[in-house]
């Protein structure tokens, strides 16, 4: 199954992925919010990146990468989820995920540990969040002392080309 | 061999490989219902071909098996793996053949009768196809290697040398055939395998610059030499590899001599279709992308370029019509010219088409020149054809060939003239894969601009009053400001500026409400500026940027999908050092910024004054100078403006916020052309615009503020770049500088918004607007009276020359009166006078001439042709009067078909 498969039938919704018991993450954070991104959907991890600035890109575009001879967008999570940007000299590390034969690097503030959660501790997101978090999250995990919001990387590069 | 054959053969051989396998899959899977009717097509194809180019035995053979594919097909036979070895037995027999073929050039002789009677009882159901008839069976492991016979499917590569015309060994077993050397010289290499090989080899170009950049760090390192070398072969190896990528443009044409021939035949025409250069060769890539665009032109140009034979003979030309089709290099680009001897694109069906299309209105059409009115077909959904043939005007426009064209960075022009034809130039760079690129910097980040587009550099300075003299010497090119807005004056032309930083907002935006400020930004230090000047389609533009490093050779990568829209930039590529580049698109630019843009995306701004156009008014017009700002030159026709005064600091007051100032007993609005009131000076230099005819309301007054008025000067003016800048017409050399001339309409409007809207009503109180037609040639000259009479209550159209004039009476149009220029290409004002006098509905109105030449002998002319008023240009106030004289005179009438025309 395909990375983006994946992330799309977590998004349609639980039951299907009721079948399987146990799902792996890549988890991350982005101002201090814990996420998950299914593993399959990830195709590497970078430390922080010299980016090239695109003028007149939408503005969660942060600008573009040399992935070994492979040009990558990236896409600023924290712009992309409304979020204010990273304090001034926060090195950001990028998850680099494929979509439709394009490669984007996700830029987030910290990518930590490789999880992998029963769907017992699976809950849908609860009505009351956020419409900026909702779009995106497909979900969230209730782990040892926190939550960890699951993002749907299809509907994060879903990414409308209004200019900034 | 002919080519029809060569290409058989080649095709042959491919088909039966893939049938072969596809056999072996249906064995596996029979019940695969697209493997069978693959199968069933492929022998069915032969089949087909073998009877098109008389080859009975071959026909036979594919005709049989065919016949058992055929029932297998509509489920009366199982798939049995007897029925697949006879199938495969048949192939095997046709391939012999096909291979018999390929060295004499004639079928083999044989019989195939056992074979075909197996096949036709298999067919029947009858025999139990227990009898394999595999054919001689010991020629087959004979069989000569297949010249053509490709793993997977290819498209020839070198064309020029058609698939080998000859097999080392006959079937027959004739070892002694002389061919086998020729069997070495082509092979058939997959498209893939060249785009492999060709990504590779961009890789290594890159790691090689790569090198060289480092390597220019350390200067006399043992690595050098070697580098030296290994870039010499990098270089070699690029161009051996792109050169198996070329492909003579002629494969893109061969089918057009069928189209050519059909399409005449259709059409009742005669045609002559002549093709140049067809060996000229362009990348493989390219060669696909203009395929069907050219297909498509070749097509136009029979449809509607050519006439019928009925007409051309009426028009003295041959009966048959010439299509020609030239190809050939130039620099880095390949150009294809497609010409006819037709009738030429039909000006006026293209303007009737625009307005009907809403994509220009009439004055827009009235103030446009033939060339950019006929590029309007470049335009999505537009098809002059007033029918749909069957050829085309199928929807696929000549706007989906220039959007093909410039996808691949090309362009494409047109000339056209009637009753002579058309010839459109397409121009194409020769390869995509890599392009040499000039490496810039803007703000902080740097860019890459094709090579091909940069015509040259400049080092400009920025021109002051002052620094003139100094730069005269030192510094030929100067930037000069219109408004705020710098231009370079080059080698005597205007050249529009751009800067780059903030057409890509890459500076504060703090900073960039003006571009003068920008442009400050830019002279660090020794206030020289770096230009580049890019070509665009036919014009150029300036590009302002902060450094310019080094050119480079670079990998063309299309960039993301949520960043195509982003019109700027063309791709985007990785440099030596590791870095991304945004690659710009100067013709994105140039529409981006409304220049000179991509030639007939000037016009998407359909306002009248946002056109360019570079001509040459014939008479001297007294032009009034004045200075807005520090040396901000602008200048405005003397005959619009009623006073110059010099007003008293302390008489300007202000009410509801907005200075005025008591004049001639009445307020009057002033209008300071720089945006604010300068409090410190003691005299205010104000040139005074009226509006006195327009009876009970009184007339109207709007004073401009400037800084100072300069001079009076009588000059021919060469209007030479119009901007889409508000307030200003276009642009003129005025004693020897670049100005302004600006538009008095902008800035009445600015001292009082409603000034074309409550406009006063006419003598007879009614609440008809007198309608007058404005004949002028001059676009300028038309913006300058158009306005002008509007203002003093008239409703006004404008038309550029008496033909277009006469075509509106012919459409029942009607005037109270007409103001006609003399000097006019094509039939002069007096021409037209006397044709509007000799008959129609118009031959009674008051017609009032505008001329440069005012003298006793002019007046006594115009009124011997029939003009009812001779009046000078620019003379705003005699016209006026002129005017009201006439149409007191004459009866008021309704005009009865007004609102055609809206």
């Amino acid at each position: 199954m395909r990375a983006n498969d994946l992330a799309s039938a977590i998004g349609a919704g639980h039951d299907e992925v009721a079948l399987r018991q146990e799902e792996v993450f890549v988890t991350l954070s982005v101002a201090d919010q814990l996420c998950g991104i299914p593993v399959l959907a990830v195709r590497d991890v970078l430390g922080p990146q010299a980016i090239t600035r695109i003028p007149l890109a939408p503005r969660e575009v942060a600008g573009s990468l040399n992935l070994r001879g492979r040009i990558v967008t990236a896409i600023d999570l924290r712009r992309r989820l409304c979020l204010p940007p990273a304090p001034a000299g926060t090195a950001q590390m990028s998850i680099v995920a494929e979509q439709s034969g394009e490669l984007y690097a996700l830029l987030v503030d910290q990518v930590s540990e490789v999880l992998s959660l029963s769907l017992r501790q699976f809950e849908r997101n609860p009505p009351t969040l956020p419409q900026e978090w909702a779009r995106f999250s497909t979900g969230v995990y209730r782990l040892q002392g926190r939550l960890m919001a699951v993002l749907d990387v299809g509907r994060l590069l879903a990414l409308s080309t209004e200019p900034a | 061999m002919d080519d029809l054959l060569s290409d058989f053969l080649t095709e042959t051989n491919e088909s039966l490989a893939e049938a072969d396998l596809a056999l072996v899959k249906l064995e596996q899977e029979p019940q695969h219902a697209p493997t069978l009717s693959l199968i069933f097509r492929l022998v069915h194809t032969i089949k087909g071909t073998c009877g098109f180019l008389g080859l009975p035995r071959l026909e036979r053979v594919a005709h049989a098996a065919e016949n058992v594919l055929g029932r297998v097909r509509d489920g009366v036979l199982p798939v049995t793996p007897d029925l697949i070895t006879a199938i495969l037995g048949s192939l095997d027999r046709i391939k012999l053949i096909v291979a018999g073929l390929a060295s004499n050039g004639v079928e083999p002789d044989g019989k195939d009768t056992d074979l075909i009677l197996n096949l036709d009882a298999i067919s029947e159901g009858k025999a139990p196809s227990a009898t394999p008839t595999v054919a001689p069976p010991a020629t087959l492991p004979a069989e000569p290697p297949k010249p053509a016979e490709a793993e997977r499917p290819a498209i020839p590569m070198p064309p020029s040398e058609p698939p080998p015309p000859s097999v080392p060994e006959s079937v027959a077993g004739d070892p002694t055939a002389p061919e086998q050397a020729m069997a070495g010289q082509t092979i058939r290499v997959g498209v893939d395998v060249i785009e492999n090989l060709m990504t590779l080899v961009s890789e290594l170009v890159l790691t090689r610059n790569q090198l060289l950049q480092q390597a220019r760090s350390h200067e006399n390192s043992g690595f050098t030499g070697p580098l030296q070398r290994l870039s010499h072969i990098t270089s070699d190896l690029q161009e051996g590899v792109m050169k198996t990528r070329m492909q003579p443009i002629g494969n893109a044409w061969n089918k057009l001599p069928r189209i050519v021939r059909d399409l005449a035949r259709e059409l009742d025409k005669k045609i002559e279709l002549t093709m140049l250069g067809a060996e000229t060769e362009l990348d493989r890539q390219v060669l696909e992308l203009i395929k069907d665009p050219l297909t498509h032109m070749v097509r136009n140009s029979g449809d509607h370029g050519l006439e019928t034979t009925a007409e051309r003979r009426a028009a003295g030309k041959a009966d048959t019509g010439r299509i020609k089709l030239n190809a050939f290099h130039e620099g880095g680009h390949i150009v294809i010219e497609i010409a006819d001897d037709g009738r030429g694109l039909p000006i006026e069906r293209i303007k009737s088409k625009v307005l009907s299309k809403g994509l220009a209105t009439e004055a827009d059409l009235a103030s446009m020149s033939d060339e950019v009115i006929q590029r309007f077909i470049f335009r999505a959904g537009f098809s002059t054809a007033a029918a749909v043939t069957a050829v085309s005007g199928r929807g696929v426009g000549m706007d989906v060939v220039k959007t093909n064209i410039e996808r691949i960075g090309g362009t494409i022009e047109l000339k056209s003239r009637p009753g002579e034809g058309t010839v459109f130039t397409i121009k194409i760079p020769l390869t995509l894969a890599i392009v040499s690129a000039l490496i810039v910097q803007a703000g902080e980040e740097r860019f890459a601009i094709p090579q091909i587009s940069v015509v040259e550099l400049v080092r400009a300075r920025e021109g002051t009053h002052a620094a003139q003299a100094v730069d005269q010497q030192t510094v030929t090119s100067l930037v000069e400001r219109i408004n705020g807005t710098p231009v370079l004056r080059l080698r005597d032309r205007l050249l529009p500026l751009v800067s780059l930083d903030v057409l890509l907002r890459l500076r504060e935006p703090a900073h960039q409400h003006t571009s003068t400020a920008a442009l400050a930004t830019h002279a660090k230090g020794d206030d020289s500026l770096t230009i580049i000047v890019a070509k665009v389609g036919a014009s150029e533009v300036g590009l302002i940027v902060d450094r310019v490093f080094d050119t480079e050779e670079i990998v063309v990568k299309p960039v993301a999908p949520v960043l195509r829209h982003i019109s700027m930039f063309s791709g985007n590529t990785i440099l030596g050092d590791g870095s991304v580049i945004m690659i710009l698109d100067p013709s994105g630019i140039a529409r981006a910024s409304g220049i000179a843009g991509a030639s007939d995306g000037r016009h998407a701004n359909t306002s009248a004054t946002s056109h360019i156009a570079s001509e040459i008014l014939p008479d001297k017009t007294a032009m009034l100078l004045f200075r807005v700002g520090d040396h901000d030159i602008k200048a405005v026709p003397l005959g619009l403006v009623a006073r110059l005064e010099n007003i008293v600091q302390d008489r300007i007051e202000c009410a509801a916020g907005l200075p005025v100032t008591q004049y001639r007993g009445r307020l009057m609005r002033l209008v300071p052309m720089s945006g604010h009131v300068d409090l410190t000076k003691t005299h205010q230099s104000v040139l005074v615009f009226t509006d006195s005819n327009t009876g009970a309301s009184g007339d109207r007054r709007m004073g401009l503020i400037v800084e100072e008025i300069v001079d009076v000067v009588e000059e021919s003016l060469h209007i030479e770049l119009c901007g889409s800048k508000v307030g200003v017409l276009g642009t003129a050399i005025i004693a020897g500088r670049a100005t302004d001339v600006i538009d008095t309409s902008y800035w009445l409007t600015q001292a009082q918004p409603d000034w074309f809207d409550t406009l006063p009503e006419t003598q007879d109180g009614g609440s008809h607007r007198a309608r007058l037609l404005v004949v002028e040639d001059s676009d300028f000259f038309r913006q300058m009276i158009v306005p002008v009479l509007q203002a003093a209550g008239y409703d006004v159209i404008g038309v550029p020359d008496a033909a277009k004039a006469l075509t509106l009476r012919d459409n029942g149009l009607m005037f109270n009166a007409i103001i006609s220029d003399i000097e006019m290409p094509g039939m002069d004002g007096l021409g037209f006078v006397r044709a509007v006098r000799a008959s129609g509905a118009w031959s009674d109105l008051p017609m009032i001439a505008l001329s440069g030449r005012v003298s006793e002998r002019d007046i006594e002319r115009g009124r011997e042709a029939g003009f009812t008023d001779y009046v000078g240009k620019f003379a705003k106030e005699a016209l006026l009067a002129s005017l009201r004289q006439c149409l007191a005179h004459s009866p008021y009438c309704e005009p009865p078909a007004l609102r055609m025309v809206a």
